[in-house]
């Protein structure tokens, strides 16, 4: 794993000031997002996506470094199989499908 | 200041987009073909949207002081249909004579899909055989780790020196292996599904300055041309010298460019 200790020039304090406000509106972004779930109207399981951010999210405050990298590990596919073709895959959904794979809009 | 965007989809921004990028410091884009945003019909299509590339852009960002260089492939969505992809792969050498083509690209993976390999693997045999830059596509999302790997396998069995391949759209995930490897890594900085500034200056700060630069990627999409300048305004609020911003964001995609003998300011 890549060394990370005091590689960014700031000091605790500062990347605090800096940033705090900015993560404070996205942290409450999601909490938003999971009441909003709870809010929703008929029955319904849990989304593979909602599953995956709910594990990510555990990271968050496990205290080990590299965080981002880890999360993106969790959203990402795992597996080695190849499909012949695209056609009639859905587009990529940022989380791993359980069963099939996915699909979109590449640039 | 001055700056270089590497990776921007000029044909999908407007005039204006050129004039507030040379007033942040842009002197140069180069611009990867890609996907329009709908399925082209014919390769006829391909053939007129090379033109637009190599003879109408340059044109439009002259008007701004602004080179133009581009890049050509069928983009890995529309390659998932092998016999199509044939036909338009066949009328890109004309257009590797033109002044301001760099290389090939941006070819890569999006559903890491087998038909989309196989023409990833004959345009970089296509690259190997004019001599040229590559520039890769990475897929988006929960698809991207698992097909950078899949580019990089099928980039290391060519014999193209992976110094001349620049491997796009790295994220916390990838961008170790990328370098590892050899390749330059590109960060792309785009709402949503890619990179913020912030992010992209984290990067460098764990994983260095060398073989890395930063684009937007600009397009029809939700994207922002002047998203490099802000990253530099993230690097220089943290406190990072101008020697490293100018580095990531000038001097890195200078040293790349300039393998190709058509790449001067």
């Amino acid at each position: 794993m890549t060394q990370v200790n005091a590689t960014c020039p700031m000091t605790r304090e500062q990347v605090v000031n800096q940033y705090f406000l900015e993560h404070r509106a996205k942290l409450l972004d999601i909490a938003a997002f999971l009441d909003r779930l709870d809010r929703t109207q008929g029955p319904g399981s849990a989304d593979f996506r909602e599953t995956a951010m709910k594990e990510a999210v555990r990271i968050l405050i496990d205290g080990q470094p590299q965080r981002a990298k880890r999360v993106l590990d969790i959203l990402s596919d795992s597996t080695t199989e190849l499909p012949q073709s695209a056609h009639g895959m859905k587009g990529a959904s940022g989380a791993v499908r359980p069963v099939a794979a996915s699909t979109g809009g590449a640039k | 200041m001055r700056y270089i965007d590497p990776h921007i989809h000029m044909v999908s921004r407007t005039t204006d987009d050129y004039q507030r990028m040379a007033q942040s410091g842009c002197v140069a884009v180069t611009e990867p073909a890609f996907w329009a945003g709908f399925d082209r019909s014919s390769a006829q299509g391909f053939f007129d949207y090379f033109r637009q590339l190599t003879e109408y852009e340059p044109r439009r960002a002259a008007l701004f002081g602004i080179r133009h260089f581009t890049w050509l492939c069928i983009n890995p969505k529309e390659a998932d249909d092998p016999a199509f992809a044939r036909e338009v792969v066949s009328i890109i050498p004309e257009f590797l004579k033109c002044d301001t083509v760099l290389g090939i690209g941006e070819i890569g993976l999006n559903k890491n899909t087998r038909n989309e390999l196989i023409i990833l693997e004959e345009q970089i045999a296509l690259a190997e055989r004019y001599n040229q830059l590559v520039l890769v596509h990475t897929p988006h999302l929960e698809d991207k780790r698992k097909g950078t790997r899949l580019i990089m396998d099928a980039l290391s069995a060519s014999n193209i020196d992976p110094g001349k391949i620049l491997i796009d759209h790295v994220e916390e995930h990838t961008v170790a292996e990328v370098l590892d490897r050899g390749f330059w890594a590109g960060m792309t900085l785009y709402p949503d599904t890619k990179m913020t500034p912030q992010r992209a200056t984290d990067v460098i700060e764990m994983y260095g300055s060398e073989r890395i630069w930063m684009n937007s990627a600009g397009d029809w999409g939700c994207s922002d041309p002047l998203a490099v300048p802000k990253a530099r305004l993230e690097m220089t609020r943290r406190g990072h010298s101008m020697a490293l911003v100018d580095k990531v964001t000038f001097d890195n995609p200078l040293s790349f460019l300039s393998q190709s003998p058509r790449f001067h300011l």
